[in-house]
């Protein structure tokens, strides 16, 4: 073994050609070691970083919304975990039988599961949400490669239909889309929290590392709305399009002295607990979002002006002939009065009466008590989309168009608005802010309207309405003294009004010593012969009104009232 | 050394002491690696110790075989080779739109990978014949002996397997003496020739080279091996997160985690250290093969043991500057720790023919 010596063997291979190979040897591992050294030892911390971005995921923990009830703390909305089926597409490795069960389980055809599973080509994406309890445990049990069950709420509406438009809903990924769902969304939705946790290149979660934060349980709301009044105002607003073949409505209903709203209903409506059925057409809320011209629902307005400026008294004498010329227009009275006082011109609704009021007035002096009362201007409750109607310039108003609003055309108004004006006649001048919120009586500030003697005189003209010889006479309840003004106003259809087609309505308020409710009513389009506001609204009016009294509780301040209803009553109905 | 020992000691006689340690040290490390890539599989664990025996058992048996007899193996060898090289081109299996495989019946494989040693075995037989009389024209059978399976496994198309290929013949050419100014007038024409080569390269060719210019250029594509690679030998840091602990290794991050890109993963866990550790192990056994070279007796000896001994290197530096980065993604393990029986049997087994050079020269003396 002593080769070491052999001098010879040593030189065998070319000193040149040693030296190449040996510092080929070197330069490689040099460049090897160095790009190591690179990596490992100069790039570590941003290396490590695009490591954990790989591995480390923050799984989002969904919060559990708040839930909305309504001022009794009746469940209006209530969100309750479900398991919803996801899958990721990169993972998704399912063999036909699995396929085949699959689609048992989730109940409809291998060709539409198929089509589902390759809706996308990359990511996450949902393939059922929510599942049944029955089916989650079910595909819980199979194990399907790329697909996971996530915990997710899942919003239901006890109150259904009867409460949908004011409630709204929220969209499958929770958020609120419309009504007071989408209003108080960031109240509602609470903070979703977070995890870290260790996901493997499948997305399947290796360990736990560590919370970041907890989810936060979205705040609870309660509604000013009575879920009684509203069941009841659903239930004769339903009963009233019935029967007068009509196209829509709506109900408002107003605590007098608070500004919050008791009940709000509209037809058509839906079903929130079926998504399937949203339509546009069913989901909006109209009482809020849409406009419609008052008509005669205006006319108290007018008279307060005319009051306020000492320009007549309720007894005042008005001649009010079967024709009034403005400009080139005749303002025409349906039945025949050769005058009448200004508490008539209420009461039984005269149009020329109400325009030559007006016409005493200058179009500044006019528009200024309707821009006081509200109209043209957001009524402030805070419901998506509400509208501001329409109130134009008085600089723009030609006399004929002065003496038209003073019987409701010419300017538009939501039933909310409307109903928030007459506040100012129930509540001695003022009109709270409203709100869909139930409130402490203490917190709320009023806005005087009118002083309280024009505000009482107004309410006490309206009183007649409801009594004998008024247009209103449909619209009494029993053992309570009721003030209100019918409307019955032709529809614009295309930039004409339309004949036949009207939109009747009642706005009145009880008890009318001290009034506590206002309720507005709205009947779209009635179709059976029946049009005028006192008797298609009035009726449901009343009724309502009956019932809410009697839920509240509230002490009777005419037990004595006439309570019958006679022919003559229905047949003294005033004009438009 | 008494000559009445026992068979199986008599064998051991013509083991390198130092060879095998450094290559057990190595496979052990490997074992460690392929553990925790594979998550502690029995079935990868197993099968590495049985392909570890059974190439420990035929490094043995080979380093028995005396360098004279080995030569005698070169030509037939070879012309198998090259015949099954034609076989393929003919009537081979294409696999991942390749044709690569041979399909015998009973036993699909590759043609290319018993060239490995089937052609410096030529090669060095047939310049050890002419040992004496080697000329110019040596050189260019030499070489065209070279090409001819070169060319046939550039076609299947398999250009890391032909590069290597090509690497070892040039090696043996290199140490047999090819002159300088045709290695120096060789180079200057491959460069300029390297635009031709790029146009006339596969699509998914060019596509590795450029996505080592720029793997971030398609993240989850082309480029995912690169970054995915690069991130997890990174991570490792100086030290490493230790064995079992790297988490771009469990989590399935790294692809191939147990054969070609086994790197990434001892990057991961044993870090800069184990990195320079592994590179100093195997530059040992290079080392180890050159002296082994330098001190043979024969032209064949000598031929033989420095080619293994640079071809070793050679995968070394490549499968590792592919995992770090700097190389394109070719699909060549890293020698002594991927998983894979072929790949470690003919490694094993040019193990065994150095030892054979090493060990046989007194013999042949006396």
């Amino acid at each position: 073994m002593n080769y070491h010596s052999r001098k010879l063997l040593k030189l065998n291979l070319a000193p040149w050609r040693m030296a190449t190979v040996g510092g080929l040897l070197l330069a490689g591992l040099t460049v090897v070691a160095g790009r190591a050294f690179y990596l490992q030892g100069l790039n570590t911390d941003y290396l490590q970083g695009k490591g954990d971005a790989v591995s480390n995921r923050n799984l989002t923990l969904p919060a559990h919304r708040g839930q909305v009830t309504d001022r009794y703390g009746q469940l209006l909305a209530i969100s309750t975990p479900v398991e919803s089926l996801w899958a990721r597409a990169a993972d998704l490795n399912l063999s036909a039988d699995q396929r085949v069960h699959l689609a048992r389980v989730l109940d409809i055809s291998p060709a539409e599961l198929a089509k589902t599973l390759t809706r996308k080509t990359r990511g996450e994406f949902s393939v059922r949400r929510p599942v049944t309890p029955e089916q989650a445990v079910k595909i819980a049990a199979m194990g399907l490669p790329g697909l996971t069950l996530q915990r997710e709420y899942r919003r239901y509406y006890p109150a259904g239909a009867v409460t949908a438009q004011v409630v709204g809903f929220t969209n499958v990924d929770d958020k609120g889309q419309e009504g007071v769902e989408r209003a108080y969304q960031d109240w509602l939705a609470g903070r979703a929290g977070e995890r870290q946790i260790l996901r493997d290149r499948h997305g399947n979660t290796i360990r736990d590392l560590a919370p970041i934060k907890t989810a936060q349980m979205g705040g609870n709301l309660t509604l000013s709305l009575d879920l009684k009044i509203q069941y009841l105002a659903h239930r004769e607003l339903a009963a009233a399009i019935e029967k007068h073949k009509a196209k829509g409505g709506s109900i408002v209903v107003l605590d007098a002295k608070t500004g919050e709203i008791l009940a709000l209903v509209n037809q058509p409506v839906f079903n929130p607990n079926n998504r399937q059925n949203y339509k546009p057409d069913l989901m909006r809320n109209r009482a809020v979002i849409d406009t419609f011209e008052p008509g005669s629902t205006v006319k108290p307005f007018v008279a307060a002006a005319v009051l306020e400026r000492g320009l007549f008294h309720p007894d005042s004498v008005i001649e009010t002939p079967d024709n009034f010329r403005v400009g080139n227009k005749l303002v025409h009275d349906e039945h025949h009065h050769p005058e009448l006082t200004v508490t008539e011109i209420i009461q039984k609704s005269s149009n020329v009466g109400a325009a030559k009021m007006a016409m005493t007035l200058t179009p500044q002096q006019h528009w200024e008590v309707l821009h006081r009362a509200g109209f043209g201007q957001l009524p402030g409750s805070g419901f998506p989309g509400e509208t501001a109607g329409r109130l134009r310039d008085p600089a723009t108003w030609k006399p004929v168009e002065q003496a038209t609003m003073a019987y409701g055309y010419g300017l538009s108004v939501s039933l909310l608005q409307l109903t928030r004006a007459y506040m100012a006649f129930a509540n001695d001048g003022e009109v709270m802010p409203l709100s869909f919120l139930k409130r402490e009586p203490q917190e709320i500030v009023g806005e005087r309207v009118f002083s309280p003697t024009v505000a009482r005189e107004v309410r006490a003209m309206m009183e007649t309405v409801t009594q004998e010889g008024g247009t209103g006479t449909l619209t009494r309840v029993p053992g309570y003294r009721v003030a209100g003004k019918t409307g019955t106003a032709h529809k614009l259809v295309n930039g004409h009004y339309a004949p036949d087609r009207y939109l009747a309505s009642f706005v009145g308020m009880a008890p009318a010593s001290n009034p506590r409710l206002i309720i507005g009513v709205t009947i779209d389009e009635p179709s059976d012969g029946v049009y005028y506001g006192g008797s298609v609204a009035g009726p449901v009016f009343a009724q309502v009104m009956a019932a809410s009294l009697r839920l509240l509780g509230l002490p009777p301040d005419a037990p004595e009232t006439e309570t019958k209803m006679t022919e003559n009553a229905v047949s003294a109905r005033g004009g438009a | 050394m008494p000559r009445t020992s026992h068979w199986l000691l008599r064998g051991l006689r013509h083991v390198d002491g130092i060879l095998l340690t450094l290559v057990v040290l190595v496979l052990g490390i490997s074992l460690a690696v392929v553990t925790s890539a594979s998550g502690q599989s029995p079935v990868r664990i197993s099968g590495h110790l049985v392909n570890m025996g059974l190439a420990l058992v035929l490094m043995v048996l080979i380093a028995n075989v005396p360098p004279h007899l080995l030569s005698k193996v070169g030509p037939p060898l070879y012309a198998t080779g090259v015949i099954l090289l034609v076989g393929v081109a003919l009537f081979g299996e294409i696999r991942n739109g390749a044709r690569r495989w041979l399909d015998l019946g009973f036993i699909a494989f590759q043609p290319s990978e018993l060239l490995k040693l089937a052609l410096p075995l030529m090669l060095a037989w047939y310049f050890q014949r002419n040992e004496a009389v080697l000329r110019a024209k040596h050189f260019m059978v030499g070489g065209i002996l070279l090409l001819v399976p070169f060319l046939l496994i550039l076609r299947q198309p398999d250009l890391g397997t032909a590069l290597m290929l090509g690497a070892s013949g040039f090696y043996l050419l290199f140490f047999a003496g090819l002159p300088w100014k045709v290695i120096l007038g060789g180079a200057t024409l491959g460069a300029a020739s390297l635009p031709v080569v790029w146009g006339l390269m596969h699509d998914y060719q060019q596509r590795r080279v450029l996505m080592l210019l720029d793997p971030a250029s398609d993240p989850l594509g082309a480029g995912y091996h690169i970054i995915q690679s690069t991130i997890a030998i990174g991570s490792g840091g100086l030290f490493g997160k230790g064995w079992m602990q790297g988490t771009q290794n469990q989590l399935d991050f790294i692809p191939e985690r147990t054969t070609d890109f086994i790197y990434a993963v001892f990057g991961e866990e044993f870090g800069y250290a184990g990195a320079i550790l592994l590179v100093c192990l195997y530059l040992a056994i290079v080392a180890r093969g050159l002296v082994i070279a330098a001190r043979a007796p024969t032209l064949f000896g000598r031929l033989m043991a420095a080619t293994l001994s640079l071809n070793l290197f050679t995968y070394v530096f490549v499968n590792m500057g592919m995992v770090s980065g700097i190389l394109p993604v070719v699909g060549v393990p890293l020698p002594l720790m991927s998983y894979g029986g072929t790949a470690l049997v003919t490694l094993l087994l040019g193990m065994g023919i150095l030892m054979s050079v090493a060990t046989h020269r007194q013999l042949n003396k006396s």
